[in-house]
């Protein structure tokens, strides 16, 4: 399936799911950080600009620690995230799902200097899309991965309507599958959700139309406990 | 087992787990120990335990096809779990960044050395060349400085300076924040470009090995050789192995992209990353005493050039002893 889900196996014998940020979130965040940025130092600009020589070398300090080193303790001590990044709500990982460390977090924002060339993250970009995991170059060498930060589950919000058991077992898949349909289809066009609703015959049998859509409805109803 | 069952049988130890992580989560560090916790609340000894009991509980409700949001909540709470778990080190940041000055970065720079050998020549080859070319054709500098730029340099270095390097208006603190700003720089752009096959390495080397070379052999001719030399005897030692040190991380990563040996190109290339990082921790230290040395040292006039070449010399002396003798395992 296409899909941005990556499973991480962990020592206990289970596979953990986490959702890959791609390339366009990332660039926001980026953006973000961007911003935040020059705000600082167009702050400490104004602040410093009085002290003279003195304030041009702390302001130098400043710039050289927050393009370099701020992202990379900010990955290592503040959730895995810059600022940008958390906005976003994404966090930063190794390759095996742990928490990123120094050596990682340093490394993949060096390589920076690389993924920015020839002009605007293309190397990192065309990286990105080369790549299964959306890493850039800093990534790649790093060992790292960029996830979202998984919320507390929301729960499907599924229309109400008498709960209705499926006729047959069904698998994890499939019944996301009833689920997503069921969360989706007020927002779909009537014929395009009957459309779908008639294709799993062993749920709707002969029903098609509207009573196939209100009989997944119903399954999907049962499906999120109610009873 | 029904879900039903399932569900009524372990929520509460689900619901315990949960209200450990929500408290650890907050409060990490220190502080976690000290944040009330109720009298049935899970103690931090048993957190391993009942951590490994989820992920059974998660196997199992994916392998019975239990709802969604039943996987999803387990699946939460075991990559909740499984971040702090495996997150938590034990911090002992401090002796461990002072063993590895005092023995570990040398010894790394040991072990690569035939990179390190291969980036100074790189750098140093040219740097020297250039020297030497110049005092015999001076008007080769044409070739590669704009005459502009010239004048500028020269200002910088003019014997009635007070301060040797820099022009008037400069500052101390303002020239040690600017050294730091440029030079980890370029230290941090010769890393980096390793990656494209060591290309962009060998060409930041070269073009500062140029650079360097050509400014002074263009000011040893034309005059200047005292002020010139007095200036950056002192932080010559640091900055320059710094960058050639730099170049060698830079080429350990192009190496592992040319040559990945017996593995796939990203695993040497993950592996050579590890090496190369820790390389650049002692070339960062290196570049900020650099630094330090050129802003408060360098430009002073009080001390005749003589002492200047010595301390300059002295310090060659130390760092090459440093990267050559510290951190060998002591003999019988």
């Amino acid at each position: 399936m296409l899909d941005t889900a990556r499973r991480i196996a962990t020592p206990e014998g289970i596979e953990l799911a986490l959702r890959l940020a791609g390339p366009v979130p990332r660039a926001l965040a980026w953006v973000l950080d961007m911003l935040l940025r020059l705000a600082i130092l167009l702050v400490l600009s104004m602040a410093l600009g009085a002290l003279g020589g003195f304030g041009v070398g702390v302001f130098l300090l400043a710039w050289f620690f927050l393009e370099w080193l701020f992202p990379a303790w900010c990955e290592v001590n503040w959730g895995g995230a810059t600022p940008g990044k958390k906005a976003f709500k994404l966090l930063v990982l190794h390759d095996d799902g742990t928490p990123v460390r120094w050596p990682a977090a340093l490394a993949r924002n060096l390589l920076r200097a690389i993924d920015f060339l020839p002009l605007f993250y293309g190397f990192g970009l065309a990286a990105m899309l080369m790549s299964r995991d959306f890493k850039r170059l800093g990534d790649l060498a790093a060992g790292t991965i960029v996830a979202y930060r998984e919320a507390k589950p929301r729960g499907f919000q599924v229309p109400q309507a008498a709960p209705l058991p499926p006729p047959i077992p069904l698998t994890l898949a499939e019944q996301r599958a009833i689920l997503d349909f069921a969360e989706r289809a007020p927002g779909l066009t009537a014929e395009r959700a009957e459309e779908l609703a008639s294709i799993p015959h062993a749920l709707v049998g002969r029903l098609d139309g509207r009573a196939a859509t209100e009989r997944l409805i119903r399954i999907a109803n049962f499906l999120v406990g109610r009873r | 087992m029904r879900q039903a069952v399932f569900e009524d049988r372990y929520g509460a130890d689900w619901a315990k787990f949960e209200a450990w992580l929500d408290r650890h989560e907050h409060q990490r560090r220190r502080r976690a120990h000290d944040a009330p916790a109720g009298e049935d609340a899970l103690a931090d000894t048993d957190v391993p335990q009942s951590y490994r009991r989820i992920c059974q509980h998660l196997a199992l409700a994916r392998d019975r096809q239990y709802s969604p949001e039943l996987v999803d909540r387990l699946n939460q709470l075991a990559l909740r779990g499984h971040h702090l778990l495996y997150g938590a080190r034990p911090r002992r940041g401090v002796a461990r960044a002072i063993e590895f000055f005092l023995a570990g970065f040398p010894r790394l720079v040991r072990e690569e050395r035939a990179l390190v050998l291969a980036s100074a020549c790189l750098f140093f080859g040219p740097l020297i060349l250039l020297i030497t070319v110049l005092q015999f054709v001076p008007d080769f500098i044409y070739y590669l400085l704009e005459p502009g730029n010239l004048a500028e340099v020269q200002e910088m270095y003019d014997p009635s300076n007070a301060r040797l390097g820099r022009r008037a208006a400069d500052d101390n603190v303002a020239m040690f924040g600017f050294y730091i700003w440029n030079n980890v720089k370029i230290g941090f752009q010769t890393f980096a470009t390793g990656l494209a096959f060591g290309l962009g390495t060998v060409f930041y080397l070269v073009f500062n090995g140029v650079f360097i070379g050509a400014i002074a052999g263009y000011l040893t001719q034309s005059g200047y050789a005292t002020p010139f030399w007095s200036f950056v005897s002192g932080h010559s030692a640091m900055e320059l192995m710094a960058i050639a040190i730099s170049g060698a991380a830079g080429l350990r990563l192009g190496g592992a992209v040319l040559a990945p040996g017996l593995v796939s190109r990203k695993a040497a290339l993950v592996a050579a990353a590890r090496p190369a990082v820790r390389l650049m921790y002692g070339t960062g230290a290196m570049f900020l005493v650099a630094a330090f040395i050129e802003a408060f040292w360098s430009p002073l006039t009080f001390f005749a050039p003589l002492t200047k070449y010595l301390v300059g010399a002295l310090l060659w002396g130390v760092v090459l002893g440093y990267l050559i003798f510290f951190g060998r395992p002591r003999g019988p």
